[in-house]
């Protein structure tokens, strides 16, 4: 098979699969830490329509990309504050952010529908980037890109080897013996989610200014929800969150693909490949008790109130 | 509090909840409203936007004596009969209901109203206060077959198909038998995107066409995602529904431009003059309603095909859908000497000869 | 910082004044966003509010558009209530409506009087079987059924897209993605001359009303309410988890399916593949609104409706870009959650004792 269209072919799916990549790891975090998010989805709506906007007032993709995680953030704080401060129920939360943030983007994206902007530079390394075949894999996307991958790689250090990850899990295990010993619960949680929700903030602004570099209302059609599952599929382990969004975000572009070659199936049938592979994964998980059992963490879920 | 200040504050509440209703009453009478319902917002640089264009186009037309108003983002469906006939209830005379889907809902609001005309955008059914209009796209799509037909070295071009419909089944022959007449050998490859604005599908679309070795994008989907991946990997293609250059200044060849300001402005003048009737109108080059964008990005050779193409079909001296014509299985469906009618084109469900892609039957 | 204060039992009283004091604080937010959106406020909130209310189609079209909100919304309090998280409504509503429909379709000459009760039944069997997938997947695997439900309800939408593009299209339909109209034996009988209000109004309104004595008055109910509360008291009573979530799932599934059927049978009359502007999701906020009480779904669902009419008034009266509704209902769900805590829990104050709190 020719080799230009090998390369292409990888390049699509790593851009396919990074915005999984990035909002699954931000929920890995929260879900360590005892907090389950079901807002992935409205809270990349709401980074992806505001890091855009910054792009189309300030021409700087970098102001893109961090108001964009700002505004993930937010989000996120008034998931915090709900469920932290207010112990309202997380499942219902998560789902109010969802339909919220779906709903505040569609607002605010209106005014910007139809436009369109460049897509964020990709490296350009001398030397390196112009290698064959490795060259634009390794050293020619854009930045997120890599930076999705190290952040897996920082995660995953973060949570087994340093102590404040040890703290995290802790809390996400058993915030009551947590508590007794002196880690600040509530604190740990919130930063934990405010994390999750900037990782989403950046998933979407890698929709909507490198992926697609426009705006669409409900642009990530489902993909929040995907990397919800994707952390199922991993167990809450890092390295497996890698392996996962990578097969989805293949899957995903293969069934647009293989539409091409003139296979004999209905276009719709091949469409709804990814999310029937979603809970087909699900289901092949989540059957082991034992093993979700050992890696779930015990306290996801369940608010926390201090006694007195 | 005393019985003198409650009746005050009921009547001053009352007043206050009325009042609007009063307002709006008195200055109904004078300009002619013409109301629009779109699918979509009207800054989507496509489908919605032109016609938003010909509504202002009324306005500038007549002033004063019009006054319009448009609902945007109306879901096809239930929801679409109650705008329309909250437009209809609001004073409107004729209302333009933009979109496939608004086509029974349309129905059922005009036989409720039965002095306001209504104007039925891609539909067939009428009635008569409801007439149809419509533009033949599929002229435009030969036309870009044969710019295609000039410039693709590997003689594959790439289409992105939004829903399998006749609309879009016809657009997709008639490129190829654009394609055709320069290049016999031209092929197309389709994916359906099943949707009618959906960027990134669009763009990975492309992406996946471009990988297969198309180096020509047309697209029947409204955004303009297809022609920036075209811009990124150095491809070219067309723009669909209004002229994308902006978004794509290196890849964009033309684009078919539905022009709606000629009728909408006609159709006004003879609803507020009372000749309007109920008719069905399907307009080409020679109308009017379909323009293609400047052309860029091609050889003169090919630049010079595509102006006579356009010519040719509007004098009638060119007829696309003459046979022979083959279908995907080789079977003849148009035989030679003999051209489809406009009922054969607008109920198309066939792909024709060098499509690789199939639609449901 | 203010504290929270366990009360120790629940508030009655503010069981009930949360929700009106999640929409009162809604309403504050909605006039700020109209201001900020350039409107005036008090103006603004009329024609969102009252307008729809008042104009001459006003009540019978809220009703016709709160009928599917509630049925779905009557399925949902009762598993929600368990900790049963349907999010798949809306493709259960999807199925419901493509059982009915394919009736409709193969049978059009049917008398009505048979033809439309076995197209409520088949709506239901359709919600239940798509129901019965995450509930399976749930009892037999343990696969979560918020996602399961949830990648469902994409499948479903595209089922009906291939089934209106190719087998069930309408042969004189010039291709165009829809099937054929109903026959007037498949549509939903009106109640009321003049108006939409048809059957399946009836029928929610009917369905609030059962819901509430099965949930207060049956043992099923009583189980339901105490696997959510108190799950390990309900495994030491033996109620059979198991029961309780296929019961949740199918019942949700059931009534979202009848909310298709009416649908499709009624103001739609045909399958295309538009057939819901989101209902399964919006009834997710209608159960919560109504306190995931079958009586409270009933308002919950005309609030939600009311604020479906209302930005679209707003639209054309007032020029308000359409995504106002939904901004209206997340805004609404927030405040609910946040009064909710009210019930538990009281606000205290930082005492200024000496010493410190």
């Amino acid at each position: 098979m020719d080799q230009v269209l090998v390369v292409s072919f990888i390049l699509s799916v790593m851009t396919a699969s990074t915005p999984l990549l990035l909002a699954a790891t931000g929920e890995l975090v929260t879900e360590k830490a005892g907090v389950l998010n079901l807002g992935v989805e409205g809270m990349m709506l709401v980074g992806a329509i505001v890091g855009f906007a910054a792009m189309v007032h300030t021409g700087s993709a970098t102001l893109g990309v961090l108001c964009a995680m700002l505004a993930g953030m937010a989000m996120a704080l008034i998931f915090g504050i709900l469920t932290l401060t207010f112990l309202a129920n997380q499942v219902a939360t998560g789902l109010a952010l969802t339909i919220f943030g779906t709903g505040l983007s569609a607002l605010v994206g209106s005014g910007y529908v139809g436009t369109a902007v460049p897509p964020l530079p990709k490296l350009d390394i001398p030397g390196l980037s112009g290698l064959p075949f490795l060259g634009p894999i390794l050293f020619g996307q854009d930045a997120l890109v890599y930076l999705s991958i190290a952040a897996v790689f920082a995660v995953a250090w973060f949570l087994r080897r340093s102590h404040r990850g040890l703290i995290l899990r802790a809390i996400g295990d058993s915030h009551d013996a947590a508590h007794a010993i002196g880690y600040p619960v509530i604190l740990i949680r919130y930063l934990a989610t405010l994390f999750g929700g900037a990782m989403a903030g950046l998933a979407g602004a890698y929709m909507s200014l490198a992926y697609s570099t426009s705006w669409a209302e409900n642009m990530t059609a489902g993909r929040g929800w995907i990397a919800l599952a994707l952390v199922v599929f991993a167990t809450w382990r890092p390295g497996w969150l890698l392996v996962g969004a990578y097969l989805f975000g293949g899957i995903m572009y293969l069934s647009l693909y293989v539409q091409g070659l003139g296979i004999a199936l209905p276009s719709q049938l091949v469409s709804a490949l990814p999310y029937v592979a979603t809970i087909l994964v699900l289901v092949l998980i989540s059957r082991d008790r034992t093993k979700i059992r050992l890696n779930a963490p015990a306290c996801l879920g369940r608010p926390f109130h201090a006694a007195g | 509090m005393k019985r003198r200040t409650f009746n005050k504050i009921l009547g001053a509440g009352l007043l206050a909840g009325v009042a609007p209703t009063i307002i709006r009453s008195a200055s109904a009478a004078d300009p002619f409203g013409v109301g629009f319902i779109y699918v979509g917002p009207v800054e989507d640089f496509g489908w919605t936007h032109a016609h938003d264009v010909g509504r202002k186009a009324i306005e500038a037309e007549f002033g004063d004596k019009v006054k319009t108003t448009y609902v945007e983002s109306v879901k096809e469906g239930p929801d679409s009969e109650r705008v329309i006939a909250e437009l209809a209830n609001k004073g409107n005379k004729l209302i333009f209901t933009t979109s496939f889907g608004f086509m029974n809902p349309t129905l059922k609001v005009a036989q409720r109203f039965p002095d306001v005309k209504f104007e039925h955008a891609t539909g067939y059914k009428r009635a008569d206060n409801v007439a149809t209009y419509n533009i033949r796209f599929y002229e435009g799509r030969y036309v870009q077959g044969v710019i295609a037909g000039h410039l693709s070295k590997s003689g594959i071009v790439g289409y992105i198909g939004s829903v399998p419909i006749p609309e879009v089944v016809m657009g997709m022959n008639a490129f190829i038998l654009g394609m055709r007449s320069v290049n016999p050998n031209a092929r197309m490859k389709i994916v359906w995107v099943n949707a009618w604005y959906d960027p990134g599908k669009e763009g990975d679309s492309a992406k996946a066409l471009i990988d297969q070795g198309a180096d020509v994008i047309a697209q029947h989907t409204d955004s303009g995602a297809p022609l920036q991946v075209c811009e990124q990997r150095g491809v070219v293609g067309f723009g669909q529904a209004s002229d994308m250059a902006s978004l794509a200044p290196k890849a964009q060849l033309t684009a078919s431009v539905d022009f709606w300001n000629p009728y909408y402005v006609r159709r006004t003048k003879e609803a507020m003059e009372g000749t309007w009737k109920s008719t069905d109108t399907w307009g080409g080059f020679n109308s009017g309603m379909l323009v293609m964008a400047p052309y860029a990005n091609m050889t003169p050779e090919a630049e010079a095909a595509g102006k006579a193409a356009e010519a040719d079909i509007s004098s009638g001296k060119t007829v696309i859908f003459q046979g022979p014509i083959k279908d995907q299985s080789g079977a003849e469906k148009v035989p030679a000497g003999t051209a489809l009618d406009d009922g054969a084109i607008a109920g198309m469900n066939w792909l024709a000869d060098g499509i690789d892609g199939q639609i449901p039957s | 910082m203010l504290r929270l204060e366990p009360r120790g039992a629940y508030s009655r009283w503010w069981t009930y004044a949360s929700p009106v004091l999640a929409m009162a604080l809604t309403v504050v937010t909605s006039a700020i966003i109209f201001s900020i959106l350039g409107k005036d406020p008090l103006e603004s909130l009329y024609v969102f509010l009252v307008a729809p209310l008042v104009s001459s189609s006003g009540l019978p079209e809220l009703f016709v558009k709160a009928a599917p909100l509630i049925l779905i919304g009557v399925g949902l309090s009762l598993g929600f209530r368990a900790n049963v998280w349907n999010i798949g409504a809306e493709g259960q509503y999807t199925l419901g409506a493509v059982f009915a429909g394919g009736l409709a379709l193969a049978y059009p000459d049917a008398p009505a009087l048979l033809l439309i009760p076995a197209m409520i039944v088949l709506g239901c069997v359709g919600g239940m079987v798509w129901a019965a997938i995450p509930a399976y997947l749930r009892t037999h695997w343990n696969a979560n059924e918020i996602l399961t439900s949830l990648m469902l309800t994409y499948v479903a939408q595209l089922l009906l897209i291939y089934l209106v593009t190719g087998p069930w299209r309408d042969p004189e339909g010039y291709g165009f993605p829809q099937t054929a109209l109903f026959s007037m034996n498949a549509t939903a009988p009106i109640l009321v001359d003049g108006t939409r209000v048809h059957l399946g109004v009836l029928v929610a309104l009917l369905a609030g009303i059962l819901g509430w004595v099965v949930l207060t008055r049956s043992v099923i109910g009583f189980q339901l309410r105490v696997l959510g509360q108190a799950p390990r008291a309900a495994r030491f009573a033996g109620f059979s988890q198991n029961r309780l979530i296929w019961l949740s799932l199918l019942t949700g599934g059931g009534l979202a399916g009848v909310a298709g059927m009416f649908e499709v049978a009624g103001p739609v009359g045909q399958l295309t593949p538009q057939i819901s502007p989101g209902y399964g999701f919006t009834a997710i906020i209608v159960a919560f609104l109504g306190r995931l009480h079958p009586i409270g779904v009933i308002f919950g669902g005309l609030i939600l409706a009311l604020s479906y009419l209302g930005g679209e008034t707003a639209q054309i009266d007032l020029g308000m870009p359409n995504a106002v509704t939904g901004i209206f209902q997340g805004v609404l769900l927030f405040f609910l959650l946040a009064c909710d805590v009210l019930i538990l829990y009281r606000l205290r104050l930082p005492r200024r004792a000496a010493g410190g709190a």
